[in-house]
């Protein structure tokens, strides 16, 4: 392939770096012993474990300031500082800030990596204390209403009773929407960006593709890489170069790469990476496995599958949010086919069955799913509004 | 179809800033402390309104992308639907008051719509432009074309008002759905009221805003 590659030295610093995040995150971290274990969908209980998080701004006296960001599936809580691993800015660094619409001067901003993660929240790469070993698929199988219990402990810890506000996309999107159900009466306010009740036969069908690639790799080794040293990074790669492709739209695409050539006048009449397009996945899969752990992304992946809110509830979606009273904003993107906006229309139209305060705004861009990561003028006005209208209702007073 | 764009630029510009006289007087027909859905909000100028007057519970539906973003951008509790199909998504009685301003017009269905409106809301309010004005009546008797005023500036062919009425004419449809007028307020371009205790025909001459309070009779 010709892609960027990174020195074999730092290739295996970078491995190295990764390893050391699973267990000894460089961010906060609370650690949950024996006596506080965490219960999973899975009728397993999980101890003992532990949440690596970050925040920014500070906690006002009365404890009313505080949002939770719910990252996506390969994110992380790095949102607002430079990653210890790839040393890229924060990924919501143009939401996130002082001034910005997730206003670090006014607000105090939580963010944890999910459990199932692989940044120093107990995963599939975290060791097992019973065998001194990664967890791989030894690893109950967790759902985003455990990630959710997982936030919840988190909060129970920093001595937060009720948030301002709870936000994220897609994945992150819908722990938003979880916490609508699980915890109402914690959240003053919710704001769930590109995301769905539910995951689709299509988005299912998507990850099982990540997943097979996975597994396909040789040096997967049934799960068991970490301890046999290897790594199924093509596996990975060609996981992310897939999902990556659901993540944009084909105007963006073609806009960003159309059929342009990669540093040559004519095709090769080979399988090199000729056009931009197949360069820059290629990219996106060999940077993403430097900083991702393949176990992680085949249970993270499973978490969204098995999501179904109205399915805990009768399969009647209004019934999920009887209990809510908080505010609630959705917003989603004209051009995102993984969430696409009537996957939002229910929720709101169940959020208004069930007497729930609800706004939704549907913005116009060709920048597909990841419009959420991107500068998008409309959503920072509407993220700005919202937050601010709900930081008035609740009469919440800056930490200084 | 709802626009962003209200049919008309209406009356009271007197006093910069100041709110429209029409959105006015909806706003004082709402009891404070309600529950209250603006069908058609716009940019949220009443929702606005009412929230900052009335200490009421304010939602909205909105058409137009535009409007919905600048409501929420606001603050404001609005979502993006259509008026003509998504009204049968609330359950009964669900609000107080149900505004209907400056949109009745511009439906498919204004009957159904009305209909709709008298089963989620306890209290109805609609107000519109009066097709039977003078000023209007004269340009079609006089001109012999479709009537252009300060209020209603867009040409026949790009206008969104596709279901004009008189004042009459929705006092025929309020007693052909059997419901009760509660109150009901008139005025002209100056912004003066049409006199309280004038008979329909008076209204319906003098009248260019028209404001409807309405109510199930049961």
């Amino acid at each position: 392939m010709t892609i960027v590659r990174i020195e074999r030295d730092d290739k295996t610093n970078r491995a190295d770096m990764v390893r050391r995040e699973v267990d000894e995150p460089r961010s906060q971290v609370v650690r949950f012993g024996a006596d506080k274990p965490l219960k999973l969908d899975a009728g397993v209980e999980l101890s003992p474990y532990q949440v690596a998080y970050q925040t920014y701004g500070e906690l006002n006296a009365d404890r009313s300031n505080a949002i939770l960001i719910c990252h996506a599936l390969t994110g992380d809580q790095h949102v607002h500082n430079v990653h210890p691993v790839t040393g890229k800015d924060g990924w919501w660094d143009s939401m996130v800030g002082p001034g910005l619409p997730i206003d670090t001067d006014r607000f105090f901003i939580i963010c944890s990596n999910v459990l199932g993660g692989c940044m120093g929240t107990t995963g599939p790469a975290s060791k097992d204390p019973a065998t001194g070993e990664a967890y791989g698929l030894s690893f109950p199988v967790v759902t985003i209403r455990d990630m959710v219990r997982a936030q919840a402990a988190l909060l129970d810890h920093l001595g937060i009773e009720q948030l301002l506000c709870v936000t994220g996309g897609s994945m992150g999107g819908m722990q938003v929407l979880q916490w609508a159900v699980t915890y109402p009466e914690r959240i003053f306010s919710a704001l769930p960006i590109a995301s769905a009740a539910r995951h689709s036969a299509q988005n299912i069908a998507f990850h099982e593709v990540g997943r097979q690639a996975v597994m396909a790799d040789p040096d997967w080794r049934d799960g068991k890489y970490l301890s046999q040293g290897t790594s199924p990074r093509r596996g990975l790669a060609v996981a992310r170069m897939a999902a990556h492709i659901t993540y944009l739209s084909d105007a963006a695409l073609h806009r960003k790469f159309g059929r342009r050539l990669q540093d040559r006048e004519l095709p090769t009449f080979g399988f090199d990476a000729d056009f931009q397009v197949e360069n820059y996945l290629r990219y996106q899969g060999s940077s993403f496995v430097e900083r991702f752990d393949a176990n992680s992304y085949l249970y993270i992946t499973r978490a969204m599958d098995y999501f179904d809110l109205a399915g805990e509830h009768g399969d009647v979606l209004a019934n999920a949010f009887r209990k809510l009273k908080s505010r609630v904003c959705m917003v989603s993107f004209t051009s995102d086919w993984l969430f696409p906006t009537e996957e939002a229309r229910q929720i709101v139209h169940a959020l208004n069955a069930a007497g729930a305060p609800v706004s939704f705004a549907e913005i116009e861009t060709d920048k597909g799913h990841d419009a959420f990561l991107l500068e998008e003028p409309e959503l920072f006005a509407i993220v700005r509004g919202f937050l601010d209208s709900a930081a008035k209702k609740r009469g919440v007073k800056a930490a200084k | 179809m709802l626009t962003s764009t209200s049919p008309g630029a209406l009356v009271a510009h007197a006093i910069p800033k100041a709110p429209r006289l029409d959105l006015v007087v909806v706003a004082n027909m709402v009891q404070p402390g309600s529950r209250v859905l603006d069908v058609g909000c716009g940019d949220g100028e009443l929702l606005q309104l009412l929230a900052d007057t009335r200490d009421v519970d304010a939602r909205g539906i909105e058409i137009s992308r535009d409007g919905v973003n600048e409501c929420v951008a606001k603050g404001l509790a609005v979502i993006q639907g259509d008026a003509d199909t998504d009204l049968a998504d609330y359950p009964d009685s669900t609000f107080d008051y149900v505004i209907l301003s400056q949109t009745l017009q511009a439906t498919r269905r204004p009957r159904w719509v009305l209909e709709q409106m008298l089963r989620i809301g306890k209290h109805v309010i609609v107000s519109f432009p009066n097709f039977g004005h003078w000023r209007i009546r004269g340009q079609l008797l006089w001109y012999g074309r479709m009537p252009l005023t300060k209020n209603l500036p867009v040409s026949w062919y790009d206008t969104p008002n596709i279901h004009f009425c008189t004042i009459r004419d929705f006092v025929d449809l309020a007693r052909e759905l059997d419901v009760k007028i509660e109150r009901a307020v008139a005025f002209g371009p100056s912004g003066g009221r049409v006199r309280f205790d004038a008979p329909w025909w008076f209204w319906n001459l003098f009248g260019e805003q028209a404001v409807f309070l309405l109510s199930r009779k049961n």
